[in-house]
């Protein structure tokens, strides 16, 4: 950057504080509000979550524990006929026993065009929302960069029981002291890309993947063991299964 | 440059244009009917709403009470995180550090997520100017682009357009003649039309729907994934908000994230909704640009009631409920910011303008937009005092045909007679002498006409009910 253009937004940044200084000398000071209660949790935090995953056209495949992961990847991946799929590097290798006719690539570093050509992703994430059916990835292990998850047409999500949360504000607070650290990239899902922009009919699948198949499991990783029954991940495994 | 905030025309004279288009009021009744029933049902699933209202109202009051605070917060929590944040104080400014920042990346081309601040700025015109091709990859945005429009819609930026008429805009754009008028065929020719765009664009420019002080993360909010494409794929990202676009925490963004989508487009959540802070190693854009603008923000601050406009998060709820902006819909408006919100912000953005200045009289005060905000902006409230600092902002303006206006004259009039019990006793002795004028609609009275076209006198009772009590009481 220039030094003239430095110049100029030092100058502008001094004067926008200024101006809004100035307009708010007569104000009295608002405090901020209390933070809201929590809602009571709903008694059934997984089946609503399936429910409202489904709502979205998504597609929900059930294993009954992390060993069951494997098996219920594969019949997602057979669903679809199969085709190159990328996962991140740190993704569990004992999720993923290929089919005939797939092929795991590891993606360290797929350019957009590499992306392109593969039929999907599969990949893990760091929680789930049950009021609306979204899942939360940061970049963490077991989920790899943003674009591998955005440009192949198929998204395979795995989710745990521990990981799910009430709504965004529960999601929110389990995810802010990892915001605060550092940089840090989260993509929020709630179904498949999806336009509305015709007269308001929902059209499933433009740019991003058009078909998401969430795997759903019943209780936490295995090695994130311990965590004991209750229903609050606060904060929820932040890196998923490793 | 055109500014997009000031009118090209009055309100009442752009609105009676596109009463007169039967086509655009079929579209907008569809599409409004369709998004407030949709709405309707998602925010009646949420038990406590108007708790969640309240809570966001609040924490938006106390961000712009300490706005000055919070935007230092966010720029050095931005920093910290390898981005880099600009300041601009006008349109002027804000487009040409975003221009100065695309040449300096060396891109002839730029790809563009939908934001209403560029259009407020005017960017793509600037853009242009010195050679570089913006490609909206939105898809009401590409309609229109390709139809060399302009958007109606904070969130349905091609509300006015059916499906017709958008495939034979696609027809021809892409050069496909085939194409079938249905909704999927039609997204799946934007899809094809902008993949390759997406894989080979050096550069993105993106809105904010909010920005987080304390983590200096940006939320893009949106459904097709046209988003996380051009915040994901370039190389360079600027990101161009304005200083209303901050929260103080990111438990803040829990609350907005939970009121915004059910608002919006009455879904219980968007299909994607992109935060990220600075620049992530190895993931996504690796030079980050954060423009703040300013563009008459701190005017609206400056007024106690005013200021509450700014709390608004662009759902577009009260657009959707608005009997005005169904049947005008937004262009009669004249701002990149139409309907209820727009004749409320507009003419705070530029209180200078004389056909901005009309705006607030674009509505019938009927209500529905409060009820529907969800962040409780007292539009109604609104729009009343900006009539009055219209009325004085035109009175102080000395002009003579102002001050002898006949409606000043008449209410100035009625304010001393209403004063004085002598006076208004004579009054109403007149209004009696007028009685034949009243009660039939047509009757233009000299001076009056834009109050007596549409409205019937009322005729005037045969006795005052100050003589009918002095005559029972005596």
């Amino acid at each position: 950057m220039s030094v003239d253009a430095k110049g100029r937004s030092g100058k502008a940044r001094d004067e926008v504080l200024a101006r809004i200084r100035a307009a708010l000398s007569a104000a009295a000071p608002v405090p901020p509000p209390p933070p809201l209660p929590p809602p009571p949790a709903p008694p059934d935090l997984l089946e609503r979550f399936a429910r409202r995953v489904a709502d979205y056209r998504a597609r929900v495949t059930r294993a009954a524990g992390e060993v069951e992961v494997a098996r219920a990847i594969a019949a997602c991946l057979g669903r679809e006929g199969g085709g190159r799929y990328a996962v991140p590097p740190s993704l569990p290798s004992s999720w993923l026993k290929a089919p005939a006719g797939t092929e795991f690539v590891v993606d360290r570093g797929l350019g957009p065009s590499d992306l392109a050509r593969l039929a999907g992703s599969v990949t893990g994430c760091a929680l789930a929302v049950a009021e609306t059916g979204t899942i939360v990835l940061d970049g963490g292990p077991g989920q790899g960069r943003r674009a591998m998850t955005l440009v192949p047409d198929h998204l395979v999500c795995v989710v745990f029981e521990r990981q799910i949360v009430a709504d965004m504000p529960q999601a929110a607070a389990a995810l802010a002291d990892a915001m605060r650290t550092g940089p840090r990239a989260l993509t929020w899902i709630s179904g498949p890309s999806a336009t509305s922009d015709i007269e308001l009919n929902r059209v499933e699948g433009v740019h991003g993947p058009r078909r998401l198949d969430v795997v759903l499991v019943a209780g936490g990783p295995e090695d994130a063991g311990g965590r004991g029954e209750g229903r609050a991940p606060q904060p929820p495994p932040p890196s998923g299964p490793d | 440059m055109r500014d997009a905030l000031r009118p090209e025309a009055p309100f009442p004279a752009a609105a009676r244009t596109a009463l007169a288009d039967a086509t655009l009021r079929a579209n907008l009744r569809r599409a409004t009917s369709t998004i407030r029933r949709r709405r309707d049902q998602v925010v009646g699933e949420v038990e406590d709403w108007d708790r969640l209202r309240a809570q966001a109202a609040a924490i938006k009051d106390h961000t712009l009470r300490h706005l000055d605070r919070y935007l230092a917060q966010l720029e050095a929590a931005v920093a910290e995180r390898g981005g880099q944040v600009h300041w601009a104080r006008d349109a002027a400014e804000a487009r040409d550090v975003v221009a100065d920042l695309v040449v300096g990346a060396g891109a002839r081309r730029v790809l563009k997520v939908k934001s209403l601040t560029t259009e407020e700025i005017g960017l793509n015109d600037v853009l242009a100017e010195r050679g570089v091709e913006a490609v909206e990859s939105d898809l009401a945005e590409l309609i229109v682009q390709l139809g060399g429009d302009r958007p109606s819609h904070i969130v349905v930026p091609a509300i006015h357009k059916n499906r017709f008429e958008i495939r034979d805009l696609f027809a021809r754009a892409m050069g496909l003649p085939d194409l079938a008028p249905e909704p999927t065929a039609l997204a799946e020719a934007a899809r094809l039309y902008l993949r390759e765009r997406f894989l080979a664009m050096t550069v993105g420019i993106s809105g904010a729907n909010f920005l987080v002080a304390d983590t200096g993360a940006v939320a893009v909010v949106e459904s097709e994934g046209n988003g996380r494409m051009c915040l994901t794929l370039p190389h360079t990202l600027i990101t161009v908000a304005g200083i209303d676009k901050v929260v103080p925490t990111f438990e803040d963004l829990g609350v907005f994230l939970r009121l915004l989508a059910r608002s919006a487009t009455g879904e219980r959540m968007n299909p994607y909704t992109t935060v990220f802070s600075g620049v992530v190693p190895g993931d996504g854009p690796q030079a980050f640009h954060l423009v703040l603008v300013d563009n008459g923000r701190t005017r609206a601050l400056a007024d106690p009631l005013g200021r509450t406009a700014l709390r608004c998060i662009r759902c577009a709820a009260c657009l959707n409920v608005c009997p005005v902006y169904e049947r005008v819909g937004g262009h009669a408006y004249g701002s990149v910011y139409p309907g209820p919100i727009g004749a409320v912000l507009t003419p705070q953005l530029r209180p200078d303008d004389e056909h901005a200045r009309t705006l607030p009289y674009a509505s019938t005060l009927c209500g529905a937009c409060a009820d529907v905000c969800p962040v409780g902006i007292p539009i109604p409230r609104l729009l009343v005092h900006l009539r009055s600092v219209a009325v004085r902002a035109d009175e102080a303006s000395g002009r003579l045909g102002a001050r002898l206006a006949p409606e000043r004259l008449m209410l100035r009039a009625l304010g001393r007679a209403f004063a004085q019990p002598r006076q208004f006793e004579r009054l109403q002795a007149l209004a009696r002498v007028m009685r034949p004028l009243g009660g039939r609609q047509g009757r233009r009275l000299p001076g009056l006409g834009g109050w007596t076209r549409s409205r019937a006198l009322p005729t005037a009772p045969r006795r005052s009910f100050r003589r009918w009590w002095r005559e029972e009481h005596r």
